[in-house]
């Protein structure tokens, strides 16, 4: 059963909770080999904890958010080329406040609207920023991308080397600073009413919540997540292209939080692995029609495992601690 | 007495099917009031247009003698309008104290904080609680509310609208779906509300409605028919027409 949050809920860290942050750990002395994918993994779960807020909290459904994804990655890298600016925390900040200002303005427009209409919405802002990027070709280097991305060392010191040493735990604290906030956020009254919205939006409105002002909040919070997740790729990668923007990795992103768990904070730490480890094993064994196994992937899960995998961990362990329970009685 | 609701000649239209014609109507402090009439009648369009989920085409309303006509609906429920819907609109996967916590939240404007988890605002969770007890079901407060017999889903609703603090309370079919027994307790409970609230229920249950009623405005094709004491009503030949189809020529 799906963790209960609000003014019933116990809002203490569970020792379960750690577990992500130990294997990051782990993964970082264990496969020193694979840091550069790793700090990819860590950037991915970001943006996917980012679209969890709206999408499973808020129920704001999105095929769009890559446009801040997007976004936060172009500033950052124009920052660095274009400007000369390579200061990571300056870099981050400036992504943070783009993706959250274009957040703002779309939001206050698509948050007025609903289900299909909100969802083309959603995509068309996502098409308007690619189709921009590729035409502004002085700015964003259009089909070429960005190159020579360079990012000062942080503090001065720890430059961002060849294995990803740096990027993984640069990525890694910024993921952290992500989720605290968005646990703290999910766990408040501020997160129990986005949970009202999702469930009974017309209720929330006959209970006084000022429903839409809170839609765009949170659509803007969630945006300058994914700005920030964004900017941390272009540092971690050096390189920025149009594969950020668009219908593509906005898909992928709502595919690997499907598989994770909607709605369930740590679906966006299952989800982006269990896509790509799909992905490579997909590739290697049918490479001309490995998206279809992810199709297939997706809509098994959607019809026998709602919650994705964490939602059938959770089955189980129901299960299994009323198997136990049954024994003791 | 004064009247904390007042509409004047309100109306609404949708194309040329009118909805609500010229509807006067005055709600006394503390009134119980019934608002009565066939289906189809217009009853919930025009508790929708005192709560301003819909737009009047004109006409006003007036709350403790402010025009809200123009007020959004969160606005005039800050105000002091309160209501539940005919059918259950509640927060299904949520505990029936987090539904009914919601609504004190809102009102207490802690809603809208992300700092604390929901759980610290011990003042919420007790009001809440002292809510559910009044009505009868604070042992109920932990488990899922889709999971209580309609009934008592029915007092949640309630519930939810007085954490709100009404100053009038709009109750749509308070006791519709609901079995007999259960329906005597959601009238001993609107019973025990508290007499400062002003309370107007739509009720197709005859039988609660003229038990709990002081005053009843009987509405036929989005137009009053009439309005007076239950017994006066009881005798009008007009509302029997109406219901019973008997002529009173």
């Amino acid at each position: 059963m799906k963790h209960p949050v609000g003014y019933n809920a116990d809002a203490r860290l569970r020792w379960t909770e750690w577990l992500p942050w130990v294997l990051a750990i782990v993964v970082f002395f264990a496969l020193p080999d694979y840091l550069s994918m790793g700090a990819r993994v860590l950037t991915y779960i970001l943006f996917a904890l980012s679209l969890d807020l709206i999408l499973g909290y808020a129920g704001i459904i999105t095929l769009g958010h890559a446009a801040f994804f997007g976004l936060g990655a172009y500033v950052t890298g124009m920052l660095s080329v274009k400007l000369g600016v390579t200061d990571p925390f300056l870099q981050l900040l400036a992504s943070a406040v783009a993706a959250g200002v274009l957040g703002l303005v779309t939001g206050a427009v698509i948050m007025r609207t609903h289900g299909l209409t909100q969802l083309m919405l959603t995509l068309a802002v996502a098409a308007v920023c690619l189709e921009i990027a590729n035409k502004a070709t002085h700015l964003t280097g259009g089909a070429d991308g960005l190159a020579g991305v360079v990012v000062a060392p942080i503090f001065g010191m720890f430059k961002f080397d060849l294995y990803g040493k740096t990027a993984y735990w640069w990525c890694l604290v910024i993921l952290f600073a992500g989720w605290w906030l968005v646990r703290r956020m999910i766990h408040s009254p501020f997160g129990a009413s986005l949970t009202g919205i999702r469930e009974n939006r017309l209720r929330m409105e006959a209970i006084g919540a000022p429903v839409y002002a809170r839609l765009v909040l949170v659509y803007t919070i969630s945006a300058v997540m994914a700005g920030v997740a964004g900017a941390l790729l272009t540092q971690t990668n050096q390189v920025v292209g149009l594969n950020v923007l668009g219908f593509e990795p906005s898909g992928e992103l709502m595919v690997m939080l499907i598989l994770g768990g909607v709605g369930r904070l740590y679906g966006a730490f299952v989800g982006p692995r269990v896509f790509w480890v799909a992905q490579d094993y997909l590739a290697k064994q049918f490479p001309e029609y490995w998206f279809f196994g992810i199709g297939l992937l997706l809509v098994i899960v959607v019809l026998f495992a709602r919650g994705g995998v964490l939602g059938i961990c959770d089955g189980l362990l129901a299960k299994f601690r009323s198997m136990r329970g049954g024994g003791t009685a | 007495m004064s009247a904390v609701l007042q509409t004047v000649k309100l109306c609404k239209s949708f194309g040329a099917l009118t909805v609500a014609a010229d509807i006067d109507f005055t709600l006394e402090a503390g009134a119980r009031h019934a608002l009565i009439g066939p289906n189809g009648a217009g009853k919930t369009t025009f508790v929708n247009l005192l709560t301003g989920r819909l737009a009047p085409s004109s006409g006003s309303v007036a709350l403790g003698g402010e025009d809200v006509t123009q007020l959004a609906q969160a606005q005039r429920v800050k105000r002091g309008l309160g209501r539940t819907f005919q059918i259950n609109t509640l927060f299904g996967s949520m505990s029936v104290l987090d539904n009914v916590a919601l609504g004190v939240a809102e009102r207490r404007g802690t809603a809208g904080k992300w700092w604390r988890p929901a759980n610290s605002y011990a003042e919420v969770r007790d009001e809440a609680l002292e809510l559910l007890a009044s009505l009868g079901i604070a042992d109920e407060a932990p488990r899922r509310v889709l999971d209580l017999p309609y009934g008592k889903q029915r007092l949640v609703e309630i519930a939810i609208a007085l954490g709100l603090r009404p100053k009038v309370l709009l109750l749509d079919e308070p006791a519709a779906g609901v079995p007999k027994v259960e329906s005597e307790r959601i009238l001993e409970a609107l019973a025990q509300l508290p007499k400062d609230i002003a309370i107007l229920i739509i009720e197709h249950d005859m039988d609660l409605v003229f038990r709990f009623a002081e005053r009843i405005t009987v509405l036929v094709q989005g137009e009053v028919l009439c309005h007076g004491a239950p017994d006066e009503i009881a005798r009008d030949a007009r509302v029997r027409e109406v219901y019973l189809g008997e002529s009173h020529d």
